[in-house]
């Protein structure tokens, strides 16, 4: 109220040679608090396994920050090694918040395992996550999450996030720059989607492919193939393929060299 | 006469009107920054075999204006790590105080400060994080040179919104354009750290800083560089830029009222 009034008998008593401010006391940010940083992550499930992946480009603009920066991380487990996770978090969109995000489930799930004995089970990890993302409702997380574990039958699970929480199990996921260049490939691929069997009824009356979880090579293969081409396409992606590989055996995890152009 | 000595020397009331406490309030909202005043530009850094060199001019701009042509924007932690800063110049002096308060903290554990480069690069990218989720952030683009704590070079960037990233090479602001292509043709990603030697490193950011002085306008060609080795910091701050051609200025056509 003072600086009011004080803004407005500013002008009146003095003859200063400079503009009055306008609109006294509005004062617009002109600091934007996010970035994108590109990059894109990928998610595919199996009846024994779930695979995350992501490339390892980081990005501001036209600029490459750097070419090794990982996007795809172990929950829960030893900080320097990881050894003992049994969940897969990849973060991509704007780096500094994937980081925060990540830091804050793995505190989480440690807690957890403190608190109760036993690890957390993927399913009640993704709640957690959930949650997390959505506690910054009106200043979110800028990233899109993808959580990937086994679930309590040794099935391959797989949980995908928008910034504010909101998510769901599916078999497969892309997500990040290019997600619109791999989604629809994944579609067709692992869901068989717009697959139908030849001679199997007249006309465009035919019989659809049913998907089923696809063998572990092949998704492998699926996912590369899926990073090169998005690489081709999108000049976000590029420099290194980082893949996780989650199995009762424990996770083995891949750095594959991509187009670095 | 004004009998009350604490009106002394102030405007008077009756020419100038009462004090605009507006001015100067402690009242009211809290001012953020939302733009730097006072700036310095690139940061230049490299891993070698065995250590880390990095660089900066000595400028510090108040916008186009060269205002401060002494500011020395390399910062030592300790005899451990050193921070390159580019951005606002303020604000690097209160991370440099926040730095320093932190070493001498340190150094009053049984073992002195052992703290290394990650460490530092870990804290500094929190700060910056936190002061940017409360919209208050410290404009800076600083980049940390060191080692981690396996003894191996260490250099990392961190900015002002939080963002970290790092790799053999690294440079902020204009040197992200222009010192990075330099440095990646010098020093391929692929190549091993082995065969890049400490002076090859010195010389190349040498070459960095000079193609930033011809081409940077928020540039000087007063610098600082500083060596990183497991025998300590060699920091130069009042070096020149040695072996200026500005031949190639004659050839550049198509600016300004000329015509070409």
């Amino acid at each position: 109220m003072t600086s009011l009034m004080g803004n407005q008998s500013r002008g009146e008593t003095i003859g200063y040679s400079f503009s009055e401010p306008t609109s006294a006391n509005v004062k617009q940010h002109s600091f934007y608090p996010y970035t994108d940083n590109g990059g894109s992550t990928l998610g595919i499930t199996g009846s024994d396994f779930a695979i995350l992946a992501g490339d390892t480009r980081s990005t501001s603009g036209y600029n490459i920050n750097s070419r090794m920066v990982p996007k795809v991380f172990r929950i829960g487990g030893d900080d320097e090694t990881g050894e003992g996770a049994q969940v897969l978090l990849s973060v991509v969109g704007f780096a500094a918040d994937g980081n925060a995000l990540k830091e804050k489930l793995d505190t989480m799930v440690k807690m957890y395992k403190y608190k109760h004995g036993k690890p957390m089970s993927v399913s009640a990890c993704a709640q957690r996550l959930s949650t997390i993302l959505y506690e910054k409702r009106f200043f979110p997380y800028y990233v899109h999450a993808i959580l990937a574990g086994l679930d309590e039958e040794g099935v391959g699970a797989l949980y995908s996030y928008d910034p504010v929480g909101s998510y769901e199990r599916e078999q497969c996921r892309a997500a990040g720059a290019a997600s619109s260049l791999i989604m629809p490939f994944l579609d067709n691929q692992v869901n068989f989607k717009n697959q139908y069997i030849p001679g199997s009824g007249a006309g465009h009356a035919l019989e659809a492919v049913k998907a089923e979880p696809l063998p572990k090579d092949t998704v492998k293969q699926l996912v590369r193939d899926a990073f090169t081409s998005a690489v081709e396409r999108h000049i976000e992606v590029g420099d290194g393929l980082q893949m996780m590989i989650i199995t009762k055996e424990g996770i083995e995890e891949v750095f594959i060299p991509l187009k670095q152009d | 006469m004004n009998h009350f000595p604490e009106a002394w020397g102030r405007p008077r009331n009756d020419v100038y009107g009462a004090y605009d406490h507006s001015y100067l309030q402690t009242t009211g909202p809290k001012a953020h920054t939302s733009s730097p005043a006072v700036t310095g530009t690139s940061v230049v850094g490299v891993k070698f075999n065995g250590g880390v060199a990095i660089a900066t001019d000595n400028l510090a701009s108040y916008g186009s204006l060269a205002r401060f042509s002494d500011v020395k924007r390399l910062r030592t932690f300790g005899d451990k790590a050193i921070v390159g800063f580019g951005g606002d110049v303020s604000d690097m002096q209160y991370l440099d105080r926040l730095l320093a308060s932190m070493d001498i903290n340190e150094n009053y554990s049984p073992r002195g400060n052992m703290l290394n480069a990650k460490n530092l690069h870990t804290y500094l990218a929190k700060v910056f994080y936190k002061r940017r989720s409360e919209f208050n952030p410290l404009w800076n683009h600083v980049l940390v040179a060191g080692f981690d704590g396996e003894g191996e070079p260490f250099l990392s960037s961190a900015d002002l919104l939080g963002t970290t990233f790092s790799a053999p090479h690294l440079a902020t602001g204009f040197g992200a354009h222009l010192a990075v292509p330099i440095l990646r043709r010098k020093f391929p990603e692929g190549m091993p750290l082995e065969e890049i030697s400490q002076e090859d490193a010195v010389q190349a950011l040498k070459d960095c800083l000079k193609v930033l002085f011809y081409r940077d306008a928020r540039s000087i060609d007063k610098y600082s560089i500083a060596v990183v080795t497991k025998d300590g910091i060699d920091l130069k701050e009042d070096e020149q830029i040695q072996g200026q051609s500005w031949a190639f200025a004659e050839r550049i056509k198509g600016y300004g009222a000329q015509t070409v």
